[in-house]
């Protein structure tokens, strides 16, 4: 065995002296600066791949704090009855002990701050940054063949940006008034009057700081995706023959470039009615009696601007953890992506129309219901390439060989979830049947299902396929796979019941339900569902102690190619150093779905084209 | 500066650095571009304030477009190796540029003294906001002229395909901030 796997890279090694494309990169090696020292290899890096752990880690830790949040707020919603005193030596003041009974209660506000927290971080710093962030920079250069990206500076910045940006995220939510907690959206006049309410005073300044940096973040790195993609690529990678998961970050990264700076416009006018006194959101307005003075401003707007960027931001969470799980299904199915053009069609087609749909957000915030015709046309148009893609996924798995580990299950299990929370995408995209479900629990069902969970399924997916890649080593299989399936029963656990109390018409954000007659006779579904997130988390715990072991303890690497893939990112050194390939870079001479073809198992994408083969795509 | 960049493996059309500028300035378009839609969608709503912009924008629109100018000259007498013109005509560049911050500072004084002061009405606060974030963008490229200064005037005159490179990045986010406030001065002036 040894002895073929031998055979095999010597003869990649030749293709790759052959054919590769030489550049002089190594002669320059005196002047690299990512051999020095360990502040500029681990901590100050321009290395991508090294940027690509630091997005993942950061990542990974907000995501233990935000999901921490949603299992506390599951705690009162599941349990208003019970004493959480337990929790003052995390919470402190924000549990209010009742002097008599000696039952602690969370303190209402801040029930409503963890709220908005759980949904900024999930949001933008877990599967924005911690996902895009990730497996941009991993994999960009390294399907691409390229050395590294267009400018490694920017790209460094981009990490700091964003590690800045949770600094002060973090921060707030030490803050005696408490962080922000007018809801992730951040619509005035809650964020536009500091008086509004404890959050929206200091809470709310970092919030808006924080979040100015992520798009700084955001537009760094997007800039640099976007560059390296359309110029880095090596010899004989046309746009054609890139992998999926490249297109899938080429469009997040046009996505990103385009709507973010709309929300740099939306915070610019809310800063300015925050602190200058003008009155572009604020109308009419009395607090405590007390009229103010802002006049003639209309809070639509701000959510107009929020939304441009709103909605393109879920088609930047979804589209990466897409491209993803086409990669990861076609290795591990060991057939051809099923469709390739269909699924790059349907890619350019959901970018284009995920920038004309933002108000089907708004059906029920007063805007006309003949413009929402509009919106609720182009929503449901939506349903098409995405269902291409599930189509294409599901003819991917069809009648192969799936490989069964932890990636392909969560490749498989992200189609799952796509489905069950893309449909109700159609219910909800309809403005009359958003009549009943606006502000319920199908809302909440909905999101989290279509691009919280699947987003997180796309992710892990990706993190198992090319955890051999960044450290060396694997992770446990058994306990990724045990992670799989405590998931995905535990998220369909949660989630689906909520439609049903959606359906019923229980309203989102409310802090207790026992004392509506209407609600309370949920109370042990809402047990139910808080247990059931309890678990989940516990299995997340799990996937986190997998990771960290696996980084020292796993099981090592012995091949360049462990999963048998054609693309290129397997052809360098098992732990490639600065550069990624020590001489020349490999030449592409073929598309990046060659498995199964003429009897072979797979053939790389540096292999060159056999006599009379032709490409078929 | 980095070596990760092939630099003249001729597979590129457009340096990728250069590129990199293009998509910044779009996305800094975007910017604008919703900000003026907002005026629009603001204005639609009624109660907006009615006035005319003060004469003094139009000449800081004039010096704009000058500095641009002057700058290309700059660029392509840099290009074809006279040093004197290069230098005279960036310096001339960075005095225009400064001289446009006057004539803003000067247009928002004379808007305040018509009797349009900022926090009275939205059609006023839009153009203070539009305004002042542009500024804000023209400072970046004040701080990317002043770097292109110091090089002409401490390095030896030297015509290299980096410092080539490096000048064309200015000149192309010069005018690209000179070309984003004609769109603005144009916008504000007519769409009243």
């Amino acid at each position: 065995m040894a002895n073929a796997t031998t055979i095999v890279q010597d003869h990649e090694a030749k293709l790759i002296e052959e054919l590769g494309f030489e550049d002089h990169f190594h002669e320059h090696e005196h002047g690299d600066k990512f051999k020095s020292n360990f502040i500029t290899k681990y901590v100050f890096s321009q290395d991508h791949k090294i940027i690509a752990r630091q997005f993942l880690i950061t990542g990974m830790i907000w995501a233990l704090i935000g999901a921490g949040m949603s299992i506390i707020f599951r705690l009162q919603l599941g349990f208003p009855e019970e004493s959480l005193s337990w929790l003052r030596p995390l919470l402190g003041k924000w549990i209010e002990i009742n002097p008599d009974s000696g039952i602690g209660t969370l303190a209402p506000e801040f029930y409503y701050a963890l709220v908005t927290m759980h949904g900024t971080i999930i949001v933008f710093f877990v599967l924005t940054a911690g996902l895009s962030g990730t497996f941009s920079n991993l994999l960009i250069p390294l399907q691409l063949g390229a050395r590294d990206m267009a400018s490694p500076l920017l790209n460094m910045f981009s990490y700091w940006f964003f590690f800045l940006a949770s600094v002060v995220m973090f921060y707030s939510l030490f803050l005696s008034t408490g962080p922000f907690s007018g809801g992730w959206v951040a619509y005035p006049p809650l964020s536009a009057l500091p008086q509004a309410s404890d959050g929206s005073g200091t809470g709310m300044t970092l919030w808006i700081l924080s979040l100015v940096f992520f798009v700084m973040s955001v537009g760094l790195g997007g800039i640099n995706y976007i560059t390296t993609i359309l110029n880095l690529r090596t010899k004989g990678m046309s746009m054609w023959r890139m992998p999926l998961t490249i297109w899938a970050f080429f469009l997040t990264a046009i996505l990103a470039l385009l709507s973010f700076p709309v929300l740099v416009s939306g915070f610019l006018l809310l800063m300015f009615d925050r602190g200058m006194g003008t009155s572009f959101y604020l109308s009419e307005i009395f607090i405590g009696g007390q009229a103010l003075d802002h006049v003639g401003g209309s809070p639509i707007l701000y959510q107009h601007l929020f939304w441009f960027l709103g909605h393109p931001e879920v088609y930047i969470i979804i589209l990466p953890a897409m491209g993803l799980t086409s990669e990861v299904l076609a290795v591990h199915c060991r057939k051809p992506i099923f469709g390739y053009k269909a699924m790059v069609f349907s890619i350019l087609a959901i970018g284009f129309l995920s920038f004309i749909v933002w108000a089907h957000h708004m059906f029920m915030a007063g805007v006309n219901p003949f413009i929402s015709n509009f919106f609720v046309i182009f929503t449901l148009i939506i349903a098409v390439p995405s269902a291409v893609k599930v189509f294409n996924w599901i003819t991917t798995i069809y009648k192969s060989n799936l490989r069964y580990n932890a990636a392909s299950m969560f490749a498989v299990g992200f189609v799952s979830m796509f489905i069950s929370g893309g449909l109700t995408g159609i219910f909800l995209g309809n403005s009359a049947i958003d009549i009943q479900m606006h502000d319920t629990y199908f809302v909440v069902a909905h999101f989290h299902i279509v691009m919280g969970v699947a987003a997180f399924f796309g992710m892990f997916a990706g993190v198992y396929h090319w955890y051999p890649k960044m450290f060396g080593r694997y992770m446990n299989d058994t306990m990724g796979k045990l992670h799989f399936w405590g998931t995905l029963i535990g998220a369909y656990a949660i989630f689906w019941p909520m439609h049903y109390l959606g359906m019923a018409g229980v309203p989102r954000r409310y802090y207790r339900f026992d004392n509506f007659d209407t609600f309370s006779h949920f109370s042990e579904m809402n047990q139910f569902i808080t247990i059931a997130a309890i678990i989940t988390f516990g299995f997340q715990v799990l996937m986190f102690i997998n990771f960290f072991y696996s980084i020292w303890k796993g099981k090592k690497v012995t091949s360049k190619n462990p999963w048998g893939a054609t693309t290129i990112e397997w052809t360098t050194p098992i732990v490639p150093g600065h550069g990624n390939w020590p001489g020349k870079i490999p030449s592409v001479q073929r598309w990046a779905y060659d498995y199964g073809k003429n009897g072979e198992e797979f053939i790389s994408q540096i292999e060159p084209m056999r006599e009379g083969e032709t490409e078929e795509h | 500066m980095d070596l990760t960049i092939p630099e003249n493996t001729g597979r590129n059309k457009i340096h990728p650095q250069k590129f990199a500028v293009w998509i910044a300035c779009g996305s800094i378009l975007m910017i604008f571009a919703s900000l003026t839609s907002a005026y629009v969608v603001r204005q639609a709503a009624g109660n907006w304030l009615e006035f005319t912009l003060p004469d003094i924008f139009k000449a800081s629109t004039v010096v704009i477009v000058l500095s641009s100018v002057a700058l290309h000259g700059s660029f392509l007498a840099f290009k074809s190796g006279k040093e004197s013109l290069y230098k005279s005509l960036l310096l001339t560049t960075f005095i225009l540029a400064i001289l446009f911050f006057v004539f803003q500072y000067q247009g928002w004084v004379a808007l305040a003294e018509s009797g349009v002061p900022f926090a009275l009405n939205p059609s006023g606060d839009f153009v203070y906001v539009i305004s002042w974030f542009h500024a804000a963008h023209v400072l970046g490229g004040l701080a990317v002229l002043a770097v292109a200064l110091i090089h002409a005037f401490s390095l030896s005159f030297k015509v290299t395909p980096k410092r080539k490179l490096r000048l064309e990045m200015s000149l192309t986010y010069w005018h690209f901030v000179d070309l984003l406030w004609v769109y603005l001065f144009f916008f504000l002036t007519f769409y009243r």
